[in-house]
């Protein structure tokens, strides 16, 4: 029964992601990984990570697509880019590249262990947002309280260099 | 119920198209949504091992990954748009005053 909801989300991930490579226009690859991370957000209710879900949708969808849209606004892009890149083959040897990739991937994922049916979770509390701060809070505090010196470090930093530069400044090159 | 396997399958699946944006795609913007591609599927990955092994572990990485994501984007744009203000291009060959 499951699979009536992971068949159309994993369709839509995977139809996402070839649009964010493959738009010529910025503004559609974004829209396209907005399409990808709202389908994995299904995903997550589907694992029972309803927390997580909800994470992906606020943080991902909300605030990163948002900023990403906000920076293509400011820049207002040329549309497209020039077809050949620095080395001819690249497109081709690329492509190649991910595939061997893929495959690799694929050996060491597919396995008997793994094409097992998943078991059922644990119970209707696993992966509640109770669940998720209990740990956080217990087993998980130090990488916690690091994550918000990274946010503090991540703030600076972007306030540092959105700055508008003073006057003299500017003629370095 | 969904065998295991399918879910690391469209998380490889997603890793691979992610890298290979990244290798083809010239716009920095585009090569970072490659990137962010690429972190979700290795998300999907920790989520759906987290369920098949009973622990919330996989979860809390996922949390983790979330917030440096967050992070990478805010610095990581800023950076863009710095570049693209001295030398109005995003195209990543154009940033190439390091290559000898």
């Amino acid at each position: 029964m499951e699979l009536i909801l992971f068949i159309p989300a994993a369709a839509l991930a995977l139809a996402g992601a070839v649009g964010v490579i493959a738009s010529r226009r910025a503004i559609h690859s974004a829209l396209s990984l907005l399409l990808v991370l709202s389908a994995l957000a299904v995903l997550y209710l589907l694992l029972e990570a309803q927390f997580i879900a909800v994470l992906q949708v606020i943080i991902y969808a909300g605030a990163i697509v948002v900023l990403f849209l906000f920076v293509i606004m400011l820049l207002h892009m040329a549309t497209g880019e020039p077809t050949v890149g620095g080395l001819r083959a690249q497109r081709a040897a690329a492509v190649v590249v991910g595939a061997l990739f893929l495959a690799g991937l694929l050996v060491v994922l597919v396995r008997p262990q793994t094409a097992a049916v998943l078991v059922v979770g644990p119970g209707p509390a696993f992966g509640t947002a109770e669940a998720v701060g209990r740990a956080l809070f217990t087993r998980f505090l130090l990488p916690f309280e690091l994550a918000s010196v990274i946010l503090l470090v991540g703030i600076i930093a972007a306030v540092t260099l959105g700055k508008a530069r003073p006057p003299e400044g500017r003629g370095v090159s | 119920m969904v065998p295991l396997a399918y879910y690391l399958v469209l998380s490889a699946v997603l890793f691979s198209v992610g890298m290979t944006g990244v290798l083809v795609r010239r716009n920095a913007l585009i090569v970072f949504m490659s990137i962010e591609l690429m972190l979700n599927s290795v998300n999907l990955t920790f989520v759906a091992l987290s369920r098949s092994l009973s622990s919330i572990d996989g979860q809390l990485a996922v949390f983790f990954t979330i917030v440096v994501a967050g992070v990478e984007v805010v610095v990581g744009l800023a950076i863009i748009v710095e570049i693209f203000r001295s030398r109005a291009s995003v195209n990543v060959d154009d940033v190439d005053l390091l290559r000898g």
